[in-house]
């Protein structure tokens, strides 16, 4: 079976905006996946840079299905989906 | 950071982007006028009130509180232009750091204990029978708990066997260490200035986002921007809360425009040094203990609630404040910024004249977001002092204490560090209590810091503290030990 791949975007608005609070609580929440999911930092994934869209970051990546405005419930939530459907 | 208070966070942190965005552009009053509407414009959507004139009107206290005013004295009337065009006349900042959206504010509930419906109406009714008060009635085949004779002990709750009783709580009243937020009449949300230790506990508790940091980010970049020879100094707590490097952190800051960076943890290889003598000093006095003295809030707990710990505190200065003598030695027409992870060091700020402003971590992530600062492609510049890994690590509770031990020349084991990893009620009444009888069971080194985790879990920082503390205590490795520093 294929890892579903978590992408954190750390670039610096989306880290400022909250998303460096994300990944520890993430990988402990998703500990019993743990060998189903990859949960990496990423570089900026370049979401934020057209006008107004810095404030829907952090953005984070499940695969190919950009999350904005991410958070823990919105993140897992999409892991889940995945999952499910694997 | 837990995931509920991001929210208040993000839209905090989105209105400081705006403000400097309309800073940089070329009409600074109208487009900061001009931010609730463009944050929530005709027919957009509701997230979080009742309808989009009161989200409006909140987010543009949110921006005056950014242009660094009073909430509190504001007449609702003036337009956000007009205040714009006040910040930039503003010669001094604001007094106190912190101020109430009462708009935002919901005037929550006040603390009481209350009988939920989870309540059997038991025949032994233990809740009657432990009130000492006589609060308690049955009032339809449930407990009832009268108000006005409640003295909220809660003895009730420990003693119902179905644990129906709860005890709600006003998440900033109760999160206030010194009883400095308190309701007023009408049931929002004040801050008593003359209690208030400006620790920001509230800032973080409150899940509505009502309290804010007034800012002076516009102060700043006003001063950068009229040409001015502009000084950055930041915390070491820093480190850990931006992912990149010390140097690259440097590198960004230049951008930003500032002409030299210094790390604060320059000035904290002076205060663990300054600090073990002062102990190896009061020891040799037979001073019973010594507590640290570079908690802004602490400093001013001491001043405002526990004067008679005073003689216990160590003479040591903060780093800041050796850092600051430090830059303004060497750059004596400069205007100077410290780069701060908590709201406290607003008081020291203003009490010493060689720091003129203060960017929170907050400010300085929203400066970059603005200005399209990619701080993964800045370069790893160099510091012209080499800090040492004790300084470094000082943001980190129990950091200060061992910086002291480094830098100690004394007999060994003659140092017993206590590490007082938060401040709230608790630890305050120890304090008093050490005091008071002028002892301290625990040990002799009392290390005290407002807030758990220390400096890298201030109340404006921006990542989360196990990540934070761990990249500090990197960066701290990579630096020499005070241990072998020549004196």
């Amino acid at each position: 079976m294929e890892k579903v791949t978590v992408k954190i975007c750390e670039g610096t608005t989306c880290f400022v905006m909250g998303g460096g609070t994300i990944k520890p609580v993430l990988t402990a929440l998703t500990q019993r996946y743990a060998a189903r999911i990859e949960i990496v930092s990423a570089r900026c994934l370049g979401a934020c840079n057209h006008a107004d869209s810095f404030s829907k970051a952090p953005y984070v990546l499940v695969e190919d299905e950009i999350i904005s405005a991410a958070d823990i419930e919105k993140v897992y939530a999409a892991i889940e989906k995945r999952l499910k459907n694997d | 950071m837990i995931s509920s208070e991001l929210e208040t966070k993000r839209l905090k942190r989105e209105v400081l982007v705006r403000l400097i965005r309309a800073f940089l552009s070329d009409n600074f009053a109208e487009n900061t006028r001009l931010i609730p509407y463009d944050m929530r414009p005709k027919y957009s959507d509701v997230p979080f009130r009742c309808c989009v004139y009161k989200e409006r009107g909140i987010l543009r206290a949110r921006t005056l509180a950014g242009l660094g005013f009073s909430i509190e004295d504001d007449d609702e009337k003036t337009l956000l232009s007009e205040y714009a065009q006040r910040a930039l006349q503003r010669q001094k900042p604001d007094s106190n750091p912190l101020t109430v959206v009462e708009s935002a504010c919901h005037s929550c509930q006040a603390a009481r204990i209350y009988v939920t419906d989870l309540c059997q109406g038991c025949v032994a009714r233990p809740c009657m029978n432990t009130c000492r008060f006589g609060a308690i009635s049955h009032v339809n085949g449930k407990a009832s708990i009268d108000p006005d004779k409640c003295k909220k002990c809660g003895m009730c709750m420990s003693s119902c066997p179905y644990g129906a009783i709860v005890k709600t709580v006003v998440p900033c009243e109760n999160a206030c260490p010194v009883g400095a937020i308190v309701k007023d009449e009408r049931g929002f949300a004040r801050i008593d200035t003359e209690k208030c230790i400006s620790c920001g506990k509230c800032v973080s508790a409150c899940p509505f986002g009502a309290v804010h940091a007034k800012s002076q980010v516009i102060d700043i970049l006003k001063q950068i921007k009229s040409g001015k020879e502009v000084i950055a100094m930041f915390a070491p707590a820093l480190v850990g809360h931006l992912p990149c490097s010390a140097g690259q952190i440097k590198d960004a800051l230049l951008k930003i425009g500032f002409s030299q960076v210094y790390e604060v943890a320059q000035g904290a290889d002076v205060t663990a040094t300054t600090e073990a003598k002062d102990f190896q000093e009061r020891l040799k006095n037979g001073a019973p203990f010594m507590t640290t003295s570079c908690c802004a809030a602490y400093n001013e707990l001491v001043k405002k609630h526990l004067p008679e710990i005073q003689p216990y505190v160590s003479d040591a200065h903060t780093p800041l404040y050796y850092t600051a003598e430090i830059v303004k030695k060497e750059h004596p027409d400069a205007v100077t910024v410290f780069i701060s992870p908590c709201f406290a060091k607003r008081r020291e700020v203003l009490d010493n004249p060689n720091v003129n402003y203060l960017l929170n971590f907050e400010e300085l992530g929203a400066v970059l977001i603005a200005l399209g600062i990619e701080i993964e492609t800045c370069a790893d510049k160099e510091f012209a002092y080499q800090s040492s890994t004790e300084a470094r690590e000082f943001a980190v509770s129990g950091g200060v204490a061992k910086s002291v031990q480094a830098a100690w020349r004394g007999e060994k084991d003659a140092i017993k560090p206590v590490i007082v990893n938060g401040l709230d009620k608790t630890s305050i009444r120890d304090l008093k209590m050490y005091a008071k009888t002028g002892q301290c069971p625990a040990g002799n080194l009392l290390e005290i810091m407002c807030c758990p985790g220390g400096c890298v879990a201030g109340n404006a920082c921006l990542g989360a503290l196990k990540d934070a503390t761990k990249k500090v205590k990197e960066y701290g490795a990579k630096g020499q030990s005070l241990e072998n520093r020549k004196e």
